[in-house]
Order: C-alpha cells, then sequence, then structure tokens
C-alpha cells in the first residue's frame, strides 16, 4: 500500500494540519513506511485469532450517574481568548 | 407513473440522566450557558472519559423494549471532525459494536391496520454543543452545556413508505421511551431530534433510488411536512429526465421547501477507530436479566389489556394507551367511577378536547381525574343527567370546587321527585295542547318534542326517563 502527495493533503487538511509543499515529500514516504509495516502485520496468518478492541484487554468501568462536578464557569473562561454573556466566542462559523 | 417513497429514519433521544455521559458534570436542559460545562467536557489535557452507568442501563432497557438483541460487548469509536461546538475534535459513538442490535416495533396505520417496522440498530453516543450564530455579528457564540450529554441514536430500517407512517413511528418511538423513562424526548427542546433518509422508486421496483438526507427536524408536523416537500421535489427533477444527487438537505418551515446544505459543512470522511480512552463494554446475561424484570407495562401490552380488561374498542385502546399519562390518568378515573366505557368516552372525548383547545397538556389539567372519575359516578348514580355532567365539567376548568360542591352551590341535582315532575309534565300538557292531540293521535315523535320542553322547564335538571314515561302515562 503507497500513500501519494494528494492523499497527505487530504489526511492533513482533514486533520486541520498544516503541510507545506517542501514538507509533502517527507510526510508522504514516512506515511508509506506506515503503512508498509501494516502490510507486513497483515500477512500475518491471525484466522484463529479473536480480534481485540483494545489492547489491555480489559472492560470498562462504569460511574454511577451522580453529579460530582460544580459550576466553575467564571474560573475555566479566563482562559478563553474571548467570552460574552457566558458563551465562548469563536470566529464565526458560516452556516 | 406511481411513485413510491422509501423512507429511513434515524432518531437522537437524549437520555435523562442526572449527570453527563462520560463525566460528573450536570445535565439538564435550559440552564446559563456554559454553566454545566467542566474540564472534561471542555476537553481539557489529562482528562479522560468514565461511561455512566445509567445511560448504559437505558439503552439496555430500549433495547429489551423493541426486542432487540443486546450487544454484549460493545465498543466506543472516534467520529472525527472539526466544529467549535465540538471541543475534542471527535465525537464519541459507537460503529460496530453497538449496545442495542437489531429489533423492531409495531405501528398502527391510519385504515387501522398494524405495521411492524425494524430497526436496524440503537447506539450510545454524545452530543455536541450549541453554536449562537446570530447574536454576534463577526463572531459565533459557543454553548457548551449540552456537550457531552447522552444520547441514543435509533436507527430504523428504510422500511417507512410514507410521510404518514413516519410520523406514526416517530410517536410510537416517543411513547415507548416515555412509558421507559428514559428521555423527555419532546421534539421542541431538542431532546428527541429527527434526521430523514428519503428516496423514491417505481412502485413495484425493488432496486433503491439515490437518497438525500434532511437534518435536524424537530417537530412531528415538519417531518411530515419536510417528507411530502422533498418526494415531490425528487419526483419533478426524475420526471423530467433528470437524477437525485445524494446529499444532505435542510427543511425550512416558513416555505416549505428542502434545501441543499453547502458541501463543506459536510465533512463525509470521520476517519472513525476505536476510542483509545474506553475500554469495551462487557453485558453479561444476569445484568439483561435484572433490567428486563424493571421494564414497565409497555405501550402495546397495556393496549391489549385495556381491550381485554376494560371492554374498550382498539381505537379508544390505542388513545388511551399512546401515552403513559393519559393510560394512568384513565385508570384512576376508572376507579372512581367504576365504570370503563363512560370513562373511556369521558376521557377521549370531553377531556382531550379541553386539553387540546387550551393547549395544555395532561400534567397541567384543570381537572384532576379523581375528579373526573366522582363527575361520572354521579351521572351513574342518577344525581345529575349526562348533559348537566357537562356544564359541572366546564364549571371544575375554571374552579378548585370537587364536583359535590359544584352540583350542590349551583343546584344542579336532579330532580328525581315523583311530584315535582309531575307539575312539571302537566305544566308541559296545558301549554302544548296541539302537540297533547297530535301525540294522541299516534304521532309518536312529538313525545321527544314535549320531553324538551319539560327538560327546558326544569333548566335540564329532570330526570328526561322519568319525564318521559309519567308524560305518556298521562296523555294515553
Amino acid at each position: 500500500m503507497a500513500f501519494d502527495k494528494s492523499e497527505v493533503s487530504k489526511v492533513a487538511q482533514l486533520a486541520r494540519i498544516k503541510i507545506t509543499s517542501d514538507e509533502i515529500e517527507e510526510v508522504e514516504s514516512r506515511i508509506t513506511e506506515i503503512l508498509h509495516l501494516i502490510d507486513q502485520m497483515q500477512s500475518v496468518d491471525t484466522d484463529s485469532i479473536e480480534p481485540m478492541s483494545h489492547p489491555f484487554g480489559g472492560t470498562q468501568i462504569l460511574r454511577s450517574d451522580t453529579i460530582t462536578e460544580e459550576n466553575n464557569r467564571d474560573e475555566l473562561q479566563k482562559i478563553a481568548p474571548k467570552v460574552e454573556n457566558g458563551l465562548f466566542l469563536v470566529p464565526k462559523v458560516i452556516e | 407513473m406511481v411513485w413510491e417513497s422509501v423512507i429511513g429514519l434515524e432518531v437522537h433521544v437524549s437520555l435523562s440522566t442526572a449527570s453527563k455521559l462520560f463525566s460528573g458534570t450536570a445535565s439538564n436542559f435550559g440552564a446559563d450557558p456554559n454553566t454545566q460545562a467542566n474540564v472534561f467536557d471542555l476537553a481539557m489535557p489529562g482528562t479522560l472519559p468514565v461511561l455512566n452507568e445509567e445511560a448504559l442501563k437505558m439503552a439496555v432497557k430500549f433495547g429489551l423494549a423493541i426486542g432487540a438483541q443486546i450487544g454484549k460487548h460493545s465498543v466506543f469509536d472516534r467520529k472525527n471532525y472539526f466544529y467549535p461546538d465540538l471541543p475534542k475534535g471527535y465525537q464519541v459513538t459507537q460503529l460496530d459494536f453497538p449496545t442495542v442490535g437489531k429489533g423492531s416495533i409495531s405501528i398502527t396505520l391510519e385504515d387501522g391496520s398494524e405495521k411492524v417496522i425494524g430497526i436496524t440498530r440503537a447506539h450510545i453516543e454524545e452530543n455536541a454543543g450549541k453554536s449562537l450564530h446570530d447574536e454576534f455579528s463577526n463572531e459565533s457564540g459557543i454553548d457548551l452545556n449540552r456537550a457531552g450529554e447522552p444520547l441514543l441514536e435509533i436507527v430504523s430500517e428504510p422500511e417507512i413508505t410514507s410521510a404518514k407512517e413516519a410520523v406514526a413511528y416517530l410517536k410510537k418511538l416517543h411513547s415507548i421511551v416515555r412509558y421507559l423513562d428514559i428521555s423527555d424526548a419532546i421534539m421542541a427542546q431538542g431532546s428527541m431530534r429527527c434526521d430523514v433518509n428519503v428516496s423514491i422508486r417505481k412502485q413495484g421496483e425493488n432496486k433503491l433510488g439515490t437518497r438525500t438526507e434532511i437534518k435536524n427536524i424537530n417537530s412531528f408536523r415538519f417531518v411530515e411536512k419536510a417528507i411530502n416537500s422533498e418526494t415531490e421535489r425528487q419526483q419533478e427533477i426524475i420526471e423530467d429526465g433528470g437524477s437525485i444527487t445524494q446529499e444532505t438537505r435542510r427543511y425550512d418551515s416558513t416555505k416549505d421547501i428542502t434545501t441543499s446544505m453547502r458541501s463543506k459543512e459536510i465533512a463525509n470522511d470521520y476517519r472513525y477507530f476505536p476510542e483509545p480512552d474506553l475500554l469495551p463494554v462487557k453485558i453479561d446475561e444476569s445484568y439483561i436479566k435484572s433490567i428486563e424484570q424493571e421494564l414497565p407495562e409497555l405501550p402495546d401490552i397495556k393496549k391489549d389489556r385495556f381491550m381485554t380488561e376494560y371492554q374498550l374498542s382498539t381505537y379508544d385502546s390505542g388513545v388511551l394507551t399512546s401515552s403513559l399519562e393519559i393510560a394512568d390518568y384513565y385508570e384512576i378515573v376508572v376507579k372512581h367511577c367504576q365504570d370503563s366505557k363512560l370513562a373511556a368516552n369521558w376521557v377521549t372525548g370531553n377531556l382531550l378536547a379541553m386539553l387540546n383547545q387550551l393547549e395544555l397538556d395532561l400534567a397541567s389539567s384543570p381537572v384532576r381525574a379523581e375528579d373526573l372519575g366522582c363527575l361520572i359516578s354521579r351521572i351513574k348514580d342518577k344525581t345529575i343527567s349526562g348533559k348537566i355532567a357537562k356544564t359541572v365539567f366546564d364549571t371544575l376548568i375554571n374552579s378548585n370546587l370537587s364536583v359535590d360542591e359544584v352540583i350542590e352551590q349551583k343546584g344542579l341535582k336532579q330532580v328525581t321527585d315523583t311530584a315535582a315532575i309531575e307539575e312539571l309534565v302537566m305544566q308541559v300538557i296545558d301549554e302544548n295542547p296541539d302537540q297533547v292531540i297530535q301525540l294522541r293521535e299516534g304521532k309518536e315523535q312529538v313525545l321527544g318534542y314535549l320531553v324538551g320542553q319539560a327538560m327546558k322547564l326544569s333548566q335540564g335538571k329532570a330526570n328526561p326517563s322519568q319525564v318521559s314515561q309519567l308524560l305518556k302515562l298521562k296523555i294515553q
């Protein structure tokens, strides 16, 4: 499996990572290397092995449905670039 | 050309837990912006999710209620996209191993027949926050109170074939989640939302047409209108020789049309992968059994019971069990009056009409179930006539008096005293000599007129059957 430049740009765009045209070639070859590693893993016969959903093999612990967090809005909004009437303000999202 | 619509619905209900799906932050509707958004909900580095056991339980309850397979091994996945009201940059959902698998519900069609609609799956996921675009000129306001609220997304099979069926399906789902008490399911508040997939095909054809998805419809009525408007649009395009583009659309209720959403708004490539911060959820048989035992009587079973226990028609039983509130109200009325049929008539008739007119829900009904039950027993023990009962009912709407107080204070007690009725009858005979002659000549229908006159004289309080009997006796 290989990855070409347009796929690198597409994935970068989806992940909101800026990659300059100088960097594309290197990223492309690195991702391709990872994909080769995956190809190698996929050549292993795993027919008799049950798929794993998590490397640790445990199961999820549950939390009782109780409110443990207080309202810390004032404190938390101190680190936001801009707030008004309790709302976080972000650059306009065009509908 | 006869066209057939193929409709599938994706319904989101917000689960009415006290806290959020993965954090201990309160999860209530209508709080001040961002007062229910703490470090985890804001996706602060280092915070980790822990699953709310109540949300899981509610999903399992729903699964059991629709006869679905419960996923004994469910896995959470990340659905990745960027939007300011999604702080983590991904939504935690369940892709390949949902908690609720295939099930079905049955709906009643307009002609009274039943139709089974398959449910593909129902999965647990977290809600996003809310973006407010109109309140600021160059910015959008973000409220993260809803972010991380638990949702159950219920996906139907494409087995719905009309807008009316879609509404019946939605109403049934609404009723089930209300019976289970797992969600408020108030469409106007967004605690029940609906995305509709619509395609059309020539009747009799098996192949599905290209579908469009209409996002976020927030009322039963708009679901019906949106589907009708979208199927018309698709028909016009195909009949003009065009083809349908697979896309997401929105419904504009003021213009009654659907419009295309810009493709930029829809990132179709969500790059799902298993959520590494959560382990698989294991559910065992004994857990499922214990929840099964907690299940309340569900709408279909209650409807059957109403038909046998109270001897009601299919239609009346359907109306009375359409919501748990109505069913409970009805059963209290029956308990107080011991007449299931009269109770059904009053609840489905006068009561629901009154609530509809005053735009009230049953919980805020000005006439309590106990009072209506008492009112009906006063008809049965002949204290008042059915006609006077309506007057008492109307009085109850605007007063705090009891049924007996209203009857007493307004002097509405039915006159059953023979002497008093005889006086009335004699007066009617004196005042209507022509009709008396006609009746003697065998014109039976005049009797009704004369009874009416006597009732009028008594201001509705005389017992009409006594009046009628006495009139016949005196005239013959």
